[in-house]
């Protein structure tokens, strides 16, 4: 069978060079690979792209992006997709990047969580600080409910139907998921550690609206202790600050603490780690241990590495450089800047600097 | 550098290290402990100090004054884990004349 035909069977997802991690270096690779005409697939383990900036402080601003005194992370993520939009990179979004084969060929294979495939002879690890793993409560035996009744993401409201629920945390997640589900579930009942919760004030105000409607049962300042039941979640301790703890029958348990980055999977794939980050040859072209594989932002390390936004800009552009090499030998490429050059982009759009008009005097 | 003062940092492992902080260049505990190397790169100031994470959570032990912790600091404590009475986030205690003496104990790793 031949390689094209194996593609089709599988559904792999074929580019030239695939970027894991859609964050603010990942995007700006696109744009920099498309001047190139180098094609790019994303892979993040976050629904939305952005990265941290769109998923840790979207409203904050920033102030070291070169020619913008302020901006913040969310619209700077909007920017630099609005930027790359004319190579239309593809996306494979809420999938974790789990395994990365080396063909005979020298090109690669990597395997999300969820089983897609994607080939490519060039892999770009842009991953930041990881991917984004839910915070797990201290509660010795919760691994053994995880899927049994323990969720730390909702990613199908409708099981929540007819049930009793049981939310944990003090954030935005924690109250919007209460409100929605309060219109799902038989029961939801929100506990946080303290009376005060930090999200949105609509959000706040909307709680307790339907706590007093009765549609959710608050219990606060108060922790879930322990999770009991035969093999799936049938009721959890609440301690309630210097009461007796007390049980509460519940069909789900979802704690939502937020999320913390992890290495994760890229960790074992025979990288060369310093420091919990990829070690690079920063003298030439941010390539990594593995031919044919390169990282770039915050994700690497190397002498005097600064995880800066702006930094990861410049790591990108010449990673670009050696991919184009590497996907065509020998071929001849100079430097171009796109003031001269214009940009065309894979939709078929050019955009180009204005013909300056000569018009001679009468 | 007359303006160095004195902090001791109790490591996740349970060593102890004296060290000297500048006061003059706006830095805070969690920047101390990852400029000494305190803590591996990656487990602390996560979110790059901006009390959102926790993983620069640290122990007070010593009866040093501290600033008083804003909304942020204690909604975030409010949600982590390890949380003791004492407990701060290090992003959020800078490093003035004030602090000299200051004795912490880095919480475990989340």
């Amino acid at each position: 069978m031949s390689l094209y035909d194996r593609l089709r069977r599988n559904k792999m997802i074929k580019t030239d060079i695939l970027i894991i991690g859609a964050g603010p270096t990942g995007l700006f690779t696109v744009f920099e690979a498309g001047l190139l005409k180098l094609k790019c697939h994303l892979i993040d383990a976050l629904p939305q792209p952005g990265g941290q900036c769109s998923e840790l402080y979207p409203k904050k601003p920033i102030y070291d992006i070169p020619a913008y005194p302020e901006i913040l992370a969310g619209d700077l993520t909007e920017k630099l997709l609005e930027q790359c939009k004319q190579f239309e990179p593809g996306f494979t979004l809420g999938e974790r990047a789990e395994t990365l084969e080396k063909q005979e060929d020298g090109t690669f294979i990597v395997t999300t969580n969820k089983g897609t495939k994607h080939h490519a002879p060039v892999v770009a690890i842009a991953g930041g600080l990881g991917s984004f793993e839910p915070r797990k409560p201290l509660i010795h035996n919760i691994a053994d409910y995880e899927d049994k009744g323990v969720e730390y993401m909702i990613k199908e409201p409708e099981m929540y139907r007819g049930k009793n629920v049981v939310i944990a945390g003090g954030g935005d997640s924690a109250l919007d998921w209460s409100i929605f589900l309060s219109d799902i579930a038989d029961r939801v009942t929100l506990v946080h550690r303290r009376n005060e919760f930090r999200g949105h004030l609509d959000s706040v105000e909307k709680v307790q609206e339907l706590k007093n409607l009765g549609k959710v049962n608050l219990i606060t300042p108060a922790e879930i202790t322990a999770i009991n039941g035969d093999g799936r979640v049938e009721t959890v301790e609440v301690t309630k600050k210097g009461e007796e703890p007390y049980l509460l029958e519940t069909d789900h348990f979802i704690p939502l603490f937020g999320l913390s980055p992890k290495l994760g999977p890229i960790g074992d794939w025979g990288l060369e780690i310093e420091k919990n980050a990829i070690k690079v040859n920063n003298s030439l072209d941010y390539q990594t241990n593995i031919p044919g594989v390169f990282a770039i932002g915050d994700v690497n390390t190397y002498p005097g590495k600064l995880k800066l936004i702006l930094c990861g800009f410049h790591e990108a552009t010449l990673m670009c450089q050696a991919a184009y090499q590497i996907i065509n030998p020998g071929k001849r490429y100079v430097l171009k800047y796109t003031t001269v050059a214009g940009v065309d982009g894979f939709d078929g759009t050019r955009k180009e600097a204005p013909k300056a008009v000569v018009k001679a005097f009468d | 550098m007359e303006q160095d003062i004195k902090i001791i940092i109790i490591d996740r492992e349970g060593v102890k290290h004296e060290v000297e902080a500048p006061t003059d260049m706006a830095m805070n505990l969690m920047e101390v402990v990852r400029s000494y190397e305190l803590a591996p790169e990656g487990t602390i100031g996560v979110c790059g100090g901006m009390a959102m994470c926790a993983s620069c959570q640290c122990y007070v032990l010593s009866n040093t004054e501290l600033p008083e912790m804003q909304d942020d600091e204690e909604a975030m404590l409010s949600e982590a884990f390890y949380v003791k009475d004492n407990s701060r986030l290090g992003c959020q205690i800078q490093m003035t004349p004030e602090m000299d003496g200051l004795t912490v104990e880095l919480a475990p790793e989340s």
